[in-house]
């Protein structure tokens, strides 16, 4: 069973949440540039004269398709990574995934997601080649 | 030609060039608070006046300005296609320089002025309507004006009203016929319930420093000479944009943050607030008219946007009401000791001079407010003076210019 994890991060974490991941062994992973609007609300900026509301604000959002039992330990890594304590730290998605194909071998499934060196490989449950 | 002065004619030249490049100084320095849709357009809106003034001030444009005075309201004709204006200097205007260059010199201040009022009305003019009411504008508006205050028998200045670089004839007309435009035109879609922040707070940081470096060419070279009254006016030039931005930080500082964009529009208050004055204060005096411009201009934004007004780029307030108290300055610190072809102000014993001062301000506030409103008028309930809502919403520089700024 295949999951997709929306993160939406603070901006300046995204280093440091893509650094857990990658120790944690989680290789394939995708990030955009977002603006949305939540607890945190929106912050006072300064204008040509006084101050000004900004309702929107900039985060990351971090999209990654992994194996149902790598889930909770991602989860937990992105907790540790993307943490604060301040409002604004984001949310975590997890949805099901239908189905994934890599376009280069035709690959499905779980087989589609699998990287050398990644975290099923680390845990000596895959073996893929690197060519 | 023995009377041509070859380091005056040096320093007309550059101030020519200085003066030009204030106009694209303008452009970025309302580009970059533009919306990313609306960047190109905004910047059209300011550089085109180098073509158009540059084709319409050779053709007709001086000669209205400074031809043959006809009872003191406008100049004559006999300039037109700058016939007879060559390398003679005409003693009317600069003794020491070509007639030619004065004339290329005024060309300058005729193209920013214009550009200036594009402020008011940026991302949803139409650009034809535009180009329309831009060049009734310098015809009816600039060119008559520039004739009182500084042609040749022109009523205003005959009557002793200083204004040394335009405090009228720049910066309240461009200020006020920005207002009355305003009013016109009304506000962009959404004025009011999204911020409209600035797209690009580096270009206008870019393009203030191009500004205050042309206004040295703007204040300095209306001296029309390299002489002691145009250092004066250099120094003063600079000192009451230091001290505005100065001010400017520190009320921006009191109500949050000091921020750059408040700092970048305090040195330009400062500039405009200045200009009239440049050559007839001392730096000490320009350092307190700067620093009174900066609230002043500080709070008439303020109040601007209390009355949900979108002048979008507060060009009334910014450059209206700045040099309106520039010219009150003049009034009160002009000094003999700076300037014998000027006046004693009401701090050197000579009240008059305020009143003569506040005749100036008032004339040129009625006529420009009261002619702009009234071409804006004209033009909205002729050939409209908006783009639809849907060339607003895509963003005018498509929609209009079929260009993109970023990719």
């Amino acid at each position: 069973m295949l999951k997709k994890i929306e993160a939406i991060i603070r901006e300046d974490k995204i280093n440091d949440v893509k650094d857990a991941l990658r120790d944690l062994g989680i290789v394939g992973l995708n990030a955009f540039e977002i603006r949305g609007h939540g607890r945190q609300g929106g912050i006072k900026l300064a204008g040509r004269s006084g101050t000004y509301q900004v309702d929107m604000l900039p985060k990351i959002q971090v999209n990654i398709v992994l194996s149902e039992h790598n889930l909770e330990e991602t989860i937990e890594a992105i907790l540790k990574s993307a943490y604060t304590g301040e409002t604004g730290d984001g949310l975590i998605f997890v949805y099901p995934v239908e189905e994934v194909i890599r376009i280069r071998t035709r690959e499905r499934g779980h087989e589609a997601v699998m990287y050398p060196g990644d975290i099923d490989e680390r845990k000596g449950l895959a073996k893929i080649s690197a060519s | 030609m023995d009377n041509i002065n070859a380091g005056d004619t040096s320093w007309i030249l550059v101030s020519c060039a200085l003066v030009l490049m204030m106009t694209p100084g303008l452009a970025l320095f309302y580009g970059g608070m533009a919306r990313k849709k609306n960047v190109l357009s905004t910047l059209t809106l300011s550089v085109i006046f180098m073509a158009l003034v540059g084709v319409q001030w050779v053709l007709y444009g001086y000669s209205l300005s400074f031809g043959q005075d006809i009872g003191g309201i406008i100049g004559g004709l006999n300039f037109v296609g700058l016939k007879g204006v060559g390398a003679a200097p005409n003693p009317d205007y600069a003794k020491t320089i070509p007639h030619s260059l004065f004339a290329a010199f005024q060309m300058m201040f005729a193209v920013i002025t214009p550009a200036l009022i594009t402020g008011a009305f940026v991302e949803r003019v139409r650009f034809k309507s535009f180009l329309l009411f831009s060049l009734l504008w310098v015809t009816l508006v600039y060119d008559p004006l520039c004739h009182w205050v500084w042609g040749k028998g022109g009523w205003l200045g005959a009557m002793g009203c200083l204004d040394f670089a335009g405090g009228t004839v720049v910066h309240i007309a461009a200020g006020y016929s920005a207002l009355a435009f305003a009013l016109v035109i009304g506000p962009r879609r959404g004025f009011g319930h999204s911020p409209m922040e600035p797209h690009n707070i580096p270009l206008t940081v870019l393009g203030t420093g191009l500004l205050w470096v042309g206004w040295f060419g703007f204040n300095a070279g209306s001296a029309l000479a390299a002489n002691g009254v145009a250092v004066n006016a250099l120094l003063s030039t600079n000192t009451s944009a230091a001290a505005a931005a100065l001010v400017w930080m520190l009320l921006s500082w009191l109500d949050g943050r000091p921020s750059l964009l408040g700092i970048a529009t305090g040195m330009v208050v400062g500039l405009a607030a200045v200009t009239p004055a440049a050559g007839f204060i001392t730096p000490m005096a320009a350092m307190v008219l700067g620093a009174v411009a900066a609230p002043l201009s500080y709070y008439a934004i303020r109040f601007r946007q209390n009355r949900s007004l979108d002048e979008s780029m507060d060009v009334w307030a910014c450059h209206g009401m700045a040099s309106t108290w520039g010219m009150v300055a003049t009034g009160l610190f002009a000094t003999m000791e700076v300037n014998g072809a000027g006046a004693n102000g009401l701090f050197n014993g000579n009240p008059s001079q305020l009143l003569l001062q506040l005749l100036g301000i008032v004339v040129t506030i009625a006529f420009t407010f009261g002619m702009t409103f009234v071409i804006a008028k004209l033009l909205d309930w002729s050939i409209g003076l908006r783009v639809s809502n849907m060339e607003e919403e895509v963003g005018l520089d498509i929609s209009a210019h079929g260009e993109r700024a970023y990719l």
